[in-house]
């Protein structure tokens, strides 16, 4: 287990680093620069820029020194916010991007796990087939649009939470509602369908033949086999939460990570790219590592040597 | 006596599933409502054009038109910003979303269920290779990717992108042929050898085959960065002068959608391939000399075909959403071309005024979406009896 913990955590830094080179091969490969605007410079001022940045170099040496740089944690400084680090800009938007990402995934968790496992337990019920059509809603909706209609029934029409902009818990409430609709609904068909299954096995039926009450046959048997098919959805939804984050960031005007990101690329600000593209790699793969860990403590089969 | 002989039909596994689809009241209407939808977007705008000469870039003449008109019955869904009319827009934008869905969907078809059917079929250290392939990319956070190709090679960017094409081609099918030739030749031989020093020696030769064709294909693939060749020009020139931009954006979302979404069908396809291989029908194919080749595509393939299908229908609903999000951040389709996404990205600035912009595409797109959700049930629980519904 230890062993395979290591393996995996030795992987991810040139895992890492293979995404960066990804990165900088196509900011690099795409023709125009950062500071190739409307307005063409003059050559000479275009050349102290080059010299600048170190672009009059070879490409190899480019990379080396950014790779070196990388290496030892230092992403260099962004080319659009002039005079600040890239690991200064990450650390002072990061709180915002993860306290929705969190508490998105958090309550998308608690809804769906609740309804899913209703659902499969009240097989072909009402409330079954209410909640698995409300799902589908969820999936079938993107979240550029269910977040302005949330906010213009909410924040313009009951007046309940304000409608955009950080501050207080109040105004926390529609961006993760927001955020987790999407992840409540896949989590809530994946719990269903995965306990319709647990249920019908044969440790369960061993469990009640024992004579456990159906409370402990329940919570201690059937949801950790149930819980196998969400846990696996993690891993993509760790992804996919940052595309989610980038929407809801920019619908609901919250200075996080997601739409410096956006804005980076679009400025083709290159060291800040970079910068955001290895952390959030880096944090996908160390949850990635994390859920693959928590198979062996749900599933008692399931073994890592 | 002949003649009391019926002749009984026995279900297939196709027929049978038919019949339980049927039964699935959802997925009929998902049916329905997907077979609606094909054919309003593809008669629809010319319908359009020809009842009240409005088209999806039609901008009125008139100045007064150029606004936000509310719905009525010469705009059934009234205009956007600039006068255009929303529902040849909407019809328009159809046919682009269903597009890069369809075309995404069938690049991830084919490249995935390929390569799954390869790695599971061949197993082993071939399989674990490909597979921790997979693994990497699926470590790695797609979507960013997506957002700095498609806006590196946006706009005229994509001649350069086009002009690296014969490369590209040339280096991916020097890989392929390579490591086929000595995947299949390790295949083989080794087996009758395995002891010998001249299995041996074949094993060493094959990696140099299969080293000297990956390093091949990356020379190849880097010498593009440094020179253009004739071909690359030429079909640059040819890109450049025959398509329009705008179109030319929605060819790289098809590129860009299609490059992320093959690595799920390869999985599917791989777990598939590994519990149908041991199965007696592919023994007796072996057994009959049938090649490896013709028992991946001809046997397997064919019986790993249900959730495959399956997972089709359900990836169209997730490219669409993808391409949608892309247009949202200004990534995607831009104007005056549309897709739902797009028009759907363009109504929620205006949503608090002109409620309509958002409200018909946005209701089309989660329509389709919804229908090929349902499908996409109906179809696992009639193809798939273990996960069917009790």
């Amino acid at each position: 287990m230890l062993s395979f913990i290591i393996r995996r955590l030795l992987i991810i830094i040139p895992m890492a680093l293979l995404v960066v080179t990804l990165t900088w091969g196509l900011i690099r490969l795409a023709p125009g620069n950062f500071y190739s605007g409307e307005k063409k410079l003059p050559p000479a001022v275009e050349a102290n820029i080059r010299k600048k940045y170190g672009l009059d170099l070879p490409w190899y040496q480019q990379y080396g020194m950014m790779m070196s740089n990388i290496v030892r944690g230092d992403f260099g400084d962004s080319l659009k916010y002039q005079g600040q680090s890239v690991n200064e800009i990450i650390r002072r938007h990061l709180p915002f991007s993860a306290t929705i990402g969190i508490l998105g995934y958090l309550l998308a968790l608690a809804i769906g796990l609740t309804a899913g496992t209703i659902a499969a337990l009240k097989q072909n019920s009402s409330f079954d087939y209410a909640s698995m059509s409300l799902a589908m809603l969820g999936l079938s909706v993107p979240n550029f649009v269910l977040g302005p209609i949330l906010v213009l029934i909410f924040g313009f029409w009951l007046y309940w939470f304000p409608p955009a902009r950080w501050g207080g818990m109040s105004s926390l409430v529609l961006p993760v509602c927001t955020l987790a609709a999407i992840y409540a609904a896949y989590i809530a068909r994946l719990t269903r369908a995965g306990m319709l299954e647990v249920m019908r096995s044969d440790y369960i039926r061993t469990a009640r033949a024992k004579g456990l009450d159906e409370k402990t046959v329940l919570l201690r048997h059937a949801v950790r086999g149930g819980l196998i098919p969400v846990i696996s959805f993690t891993g993509p939804a760790l992804a996919a939460l940052l595309a989610g984050t980038v929407v809801v960031e920019k619908v609901f005007a919250i200075p996080g990570l997601g739409n410096i990101f956006i804005q980076s690329v679009l400025n083709r600000d290159e060291p800040l790219t970079l910068g955001i593209v290895a952390f959030l790699s880096i944090m996908i793969m160390v949850f990635n590592l994390i859920v693959d860990i928590s198979y062996g403590f749900l599933d008692p089969r399931i073994r890592y040597e | 006596m002949t003649e009391n002989v019926e002749i009984i039909k026995g279900a297939s596994l196709w027929r049978d599933a038919w019949k339980r689809l049927l039964r699935n009241k959802l997925a009929v209407f998902g049916i329905i409502v997907l077979a609606f939808m094909v054919i309003a977007v593809t008669i629809g705008p010319a319908i359009i054009a020809w009842a009240t000469g409005y088209t999806y870039d039609l901008i009125p003449a008139d100045r007064e038109l150029v606004r936000s008109m509310p719905p009525s019955l010469k705009h059934l869904m009234g205009t956007d910003d600039a006068g255009r009319d929303i529902f040849a827009r909407v019809l328009q934008g159809g046919r682009i979303s269903l597009t890069v869905g369809i075309i995404s969907t069938f690049v991830s078809l084919i490249v995935g269920v390929s390569y799954g059917a390869i790695a599971g079929y061949l197993g082993g250290k071939i399989d674990n290779l490909m597979m921790r392939i997979v693994d990497m990319i699926y470590a790695i956070p797609y979507i960013l990717i997506v957002i700095v190709l498609l806006n590196a090679f946006s706009g005229k960017n994509t001649t350069t992108l086009v002009s690296w094409l014969p490369q590209i081609i040339v280096s991916l099918a020097i890989l392929i042929v390579g490591i086929l030739i000595s995947v299949l030749l390790f295949r083989a031989l080794f087996d009758k050898f395995v002891a010998t020093n001249f299995g041996v020696f074949l094993l060493k030769t094959l990696f140099i085959v299969f080293s000297i064709s990956v390093l091949a294909a990356l020379v190849f693939l880097a010498s593009s960065l440094v020179g253009n060749t004739n071909a690359g020009v030429w079909l640059a020139e040819q890109y450049s002068t025959n398509v329009d931009p705008g179109l030319s954006q929605i060819f790289l979302l098809f590129f860009a959608l299609g490059l992320v979404s093959w690595l799920t069908m390869a999985r599917v396809v791989r777990g598939q391939i590994l519990s149908l291989k041991n199965q007696e029908f592919v023994m007796a194919a072996k057994a009959t000399g049938v090649s490896t080749p013709s028992i991946i595509f001809r046997h397997l393939i064919p019986n790993a075909l249900g959730p495959v299908i399956v997972y089709a229908t359900l990836t169209v609903p997730s490219v669409m959403l993808t391409e949608a999000f892309l247009s949202y951040l200004g990534l995607g389709v831009q104007a005056p071309f549309a897709s739902w996404g797009s028009l759907a990205a363009d109504g929620v600035k205006n949503i608090a005024i002109f409620p309509w912009q958002l409200l018909f595409p946005g209701l089309t797109m989660a329509l389709t979406l919804f229908s090929l959700n349902f499908l996409g049930d109906g179809l696992r629980d009639a193809l798939d009896p273990q996960t069917r519904k009790f």
